[in-house]
């Protein structure tokens, strides 16, 4: 018989601060900085030598070396050596996901512990060979005969030798994502003095988190690094106004409005990891440790955006209203809201087709608009474009700063809502 | 584990052509002293026990080096006998001695040890309390006992020393015995030329020990605090490493190693008293040891001491303690039944030190504290002691100018600089829960220093 369900605690989290890629962590590796981040983890709730229910975590850039990245993270942290663990891969939204993944085995009692999360290095980024050298070189690993030997070195081409580095474009449309958002951003007609308050408001929001110790017990420093090396406190709406923009210069997007997105209210690329304790209140309890919220429920949704009309990073839009109904609950209903920054752009033009009307009845199958929301409730403690954005670890930093938020405020009830490449977006409750 | 700054002399002088130049030219000689280590007996060799006078302590003496596995003479061995006759250990008993003439038993029995006295070997005269003397000649007595201490851990060689315990009227030997015992062992390597008093166990002192009691350790990220945290988690403690949030990645390697918590928290803050008695009540339900171990340096000339020198130091060295054992006290549920305070204050604060007014005066407020907070802990069974260490071999000594890092190194009876875990083992010796006698008590660990001696 299956045993009742129960919420998944979330108990709190630890990150690395997070580094422009190239600057701090460039000689650091996905599988360093998650054990660092889980390391942290341990030391702060005591976990050495502890069996965790399982470890869930992955990264976005991912070499083919580490094809069971996170276990042998685990093997490398002082946890229990017989910690399981398996790799998560939902390209942004991979440390939510993997969130969600063990809060139902938890839920369902298959487990009563575990450990999600994320990591991904910009700076240690696999660069794969040539599709060509690779052909040859499984040829010539297959080949028994000298001669077949041969022939598979002869097919070798000077071309075959130049190197494939990590592309940042989605495969089906040869757009990056920072093109695929410039044209929702267009079509949106989302304006540049928006997304740079957006941009300002996360950095001033982040500054004042750290600076009342709100990260005390969320980050560990790593490599000397003590903060997010892309945190500007003393940035100013001049300052961002001021840069060019560098995505929708061209294309579809540069047809239909004036660009508008730029390093400033865009994430850069970024190192770093972070991780999130979930277990149920029993084992909580029996270990004195804190209960800070309870993931309630998640919503994935996926946008077809190569033929539909639906941007790439909208996905969130379409899963939020999904997660609402299932729980009885309208857009109003929430004390915070975490709408992860790809760009600034992304989380304008998600609150944007929120409050429209038509885009809600066609493209939502709603009755009516969402509505908007109290804009004092976004992203408080600042988010990714002043944090920025190592892909996979997004999640579980913002999930765990998300239940400390709610602790902190005695209780109440956030939705989140990540966006990831192919379409698709990650939305979970979170309550207090 | 941070590599320990190696003392090259040492190291020389521990080589044959060192020995043969050192000792041609008169230079120290300093010994590798003999240390603790799991599993390692109090003492290695045998322990002549000796009493003069009535000599009240003598048997228990005798009673507790024998259970912890020593070898206990009554009289000077053959020279031919086991380990050529030397002595790990001599434990004179003079707690009965009350006239002047008696002292001369003390030598009698003391001065063809001592030439037998074993490399790292102990001294160790136990003592009664000078205020509790019943005649002034009594007291006399007891007081020319320190003198008689002093001087001989000033002559002992290789690495012995001499210290001596004063037992109150009324402690028993279960209040005494982590004390002697701490004294015998290589725990106390560094520790040199002390006085120490044991008094009765306080009445409120709780019967049970905890099995798993909880250690709080200040700064615990580097250094020494690292090592009080090793120290404390190797007796059985669960330590909950405390420092800023900025040492987070060296606290929580700490931590990992000794198993225990890492909390990060800037002591000096407003909220931080409260911060953690909160974390202490509900993650631990109380600790059962807080060791002040926290401390900066802003060194400068008194002349070029300006206000934000001052303040920053005495902010964390002083106050930030004193507001932290303020809401300790008062929180429910934050303190154990038995707990102890132990502070660490520093030879600078007991001699002074150039350049040092502003650190000076923290670390001598600490003893202040410590003194003041005793007798009202003990009504409530709980202790607070101060540890002062001398020349510590760490980080911060590293990087002393050489001429500044030899004097500090030379100047003391051991001619060498102690180690991190010579502060650490004092500190888990007062934390011990058998050690609730002691309290109010200053340590030194310098090696005896000529500083302030």
């Amino acid at each position: 018989m299956a045993p009742a369900l129960r919420r998944a605690a979330i108990v709190g989290g630890n990150r690395i601060p997070f580094a422009r890629s190239g600057k701090r962590y460039a000689q650091a590796s996905t599988q360093d900085m998650l054990t660092a981040a889980i390391d942290g983890l341990v030391a702060r709730y005591g976990l050495q030598g502890e069996r965790v229910g399982e470890v869930a975590a992955g990264a976005v850039l991912k070499h083919s070396r580490d094809l069971n990245l996170t276990r042998e993270a685990v093997l490398s942290t002082a946890l229990a050596p017989t910690t399981p663990a398996y790799d998560v891969q939902q390209a942004c939204g991979t440390g939510l996901e993997a969130a969600v993944l063990v809060a139902n085995k938890i839920a369902l009692g298959q487990v009563d512990s575990a450990i999600a999360g994320g990591t991904d290095s910009a700076s240690d980024a696999p660069i794969a060979v040539d599709e060509g050298l690779r052909r040859v070189l499984l040829d010539l690993g297959h080949a028994r005969t000298p001669q077949q030997k041969l022939k598979a070195i002869s097919r070798l081409r000077p071309g075959n030798l130049v190197p494939a580095p990590p592309r940042n474009s989605e495969p089906r449309t040869g757009l990056s994502m920072g093109e695929h958002m410039a044209i929702t951003a267009a079509e949106r007609r989302i304006p540049r003095q928006a997304q740079d308050e957006l941009a300002l408001a996360s950095h001033r929001n982040l500054t004042a988190a750290y600076d009342r110790g709100f990260f005390d017990d969320l980050v560990t420093p790593y490599l000397g690094l003590k903060r997010d090396d892309n945190l500007r406190p003393d940035s100013t709406l001049e300052k961002l106004s001021s840069l060019q923009p560098v995505f929708g210069r061209s294309g579809r997007a540069a047809d239909l409005a004036e660009p508008t997105m730029t390093a400033g209210n865009s994430t850069p690329l970024t190192d770093g990891a972070a991780v999130v304790l979930l277990a149920s209140d029993e084992w909580a309890e029996q270990r004195r440790l804190p209960v800070l919220a309870h993931l309630v429920d998640a919503e994935t949704a996926a946008v077809d955006y190569v033929h539909g009309g639906d941007g790439l990073l909208m996905a969130g839009a379409h899963a939020v209203p999904r997660l609402l109904e299932r729980n009885g609950l309208t857009l109003q209903d929430f004390d915070l809201y975490e709408i992860h920054e790809a760009f600034a752009a992304t989380v304008l033009a998600v609150l944007d087709v929120w409050n429209d009307e038509e885009y809600c009845r066609e493209r939502l199958g709603l009755p009516a608009a969402l509505g908007t929301i109290d804009r004092s409730k976004l992203n408080v403690a600042g988010s990714s474009l002043a944090t920025g954005h190592p892909f996979a670890a997004t999640g579980a930093r913002i999930l765990a700063s998300t239940a400390k938020l709610l602790s902190e405020r005695g209780g109440g009830r956030a939705l989140i809502s990540i966006c990831a490449a192919g379409g698709q977006g990650v939305t979970a409750i979170v309550e207090a | 584990m941070p590599t320990q700054p190696t003392d090259r002399y040492a190291q020389f002088v521990g080589t044959a052509p060192g020995t043969w130049l050192s000792s041609q030219l008169g230079l120290p000689r300093p010994a590798e002293l003999r240390r603790a280590q799991p599993g390692k007996r109090v003492l290695d060799g045998p322990a002549l026990v000796v009493g003069t006078g009535l000599a009240p302590l003598r048997a228990d003496l005798a009673d507790l080096l024998r259970a912890a596995g020593t070898d206990v003479l009554d009289e000077l061995p053959e020279e031919a006998a086991d380990h050529g006759g030397r002595l790990a250990a001599i434990v004179v008993d003079a707690t009965g001695l009350r006239e002047v003439a008696e002292l001369e038993q003390v030598r009698a029995a003391v001065v063809p040890a001592f030439r037998r006295l074993a490399p790292s070997g102990r001294l160790l005269v136990v003592a009664a309390a000078v205020d509790e003397a019943a005649t002034v000649a009594a007291a006399a007595v007891q007081q020319g006992l320190e003198g008689f201490v002093r001087s001989a851990a000033k002559e002992a060689r290789a690495g012995a020393t001499a210290n001596l315990v004063r037992v109150r009227a009324g402690a028993s030997a279960a209040d005494w015995a982590s004390t002697v015992e701490f004294f015998c062992s290589g725990r106390s390597a560094y520790v040199d030329g002390q006085v120490v008093t044991v008094g009765p166990a306080p009445a409120a002192a709780p019967a049970q020990e905890r099995e798993r009691p909880v250690a709080v350790v200040t700064g615990a990220a580097q250094g020494i605090g690292a090592a009080i945290a090793e120290a404390l988690a190797r007796g059985g403690a669960h330590v909950v490493c405390v420092d800023i949030a900025a040492q987070g990645e060296a606290l929580a390697q700490v931590a990992n190693r000794v198993g225990g918590t890492a909390l990060h928290l800037d002591i000096t803050s407003a909220s931080a008293p409260a911060a953690l008695a909160e974390h202490l009540r509900t993650r631990h339900g109380g600790a059962d040891v807080i060791v002040h171990n926290a401390g900066i340096t802003r060194d400068k000339l008194l002349v070029n001491t300006d206000a934000d020198r001052w303040a920053s130091v005495l902010e964390v060295n002083l106050a930030a303690e004193l507001r932290i054992d303020d809401a300790l006290l008062e929180t429910e549920g934050a303190l154990h039944a038995g707990a102890r305070f132990v502070c660490l204050s520093s030879l600078s604060g007991i001699a002074g030190n150039r350049g040092q007014v502003n650190y000076s005066t923290s670390k001598a407020g600490v003893i202040g504290a410590v003194r003041a907070m005793a007798p009202l802990l003990a009504k409530r069974g709980m202790t607070a002691n101060a540890v002062a260490p001398g020349f510590i071999e760490t980080a911060m000594t590293a990087r002393m100018p050489v001429a500044t890092r030899e004097m500090g190194r030379r100047a003391n009876s051991l001619q060498q600089g102690g180690r991190p875990e010579d502060v650490a083992e004092t500190v888990a010796w007062l934390a011990d829960p058998r050690s609730r006698g002691v309290n109010g008590q200053v340590v030194r660990v310098c090696g005896q220093s000529l500083l302030g001696a």
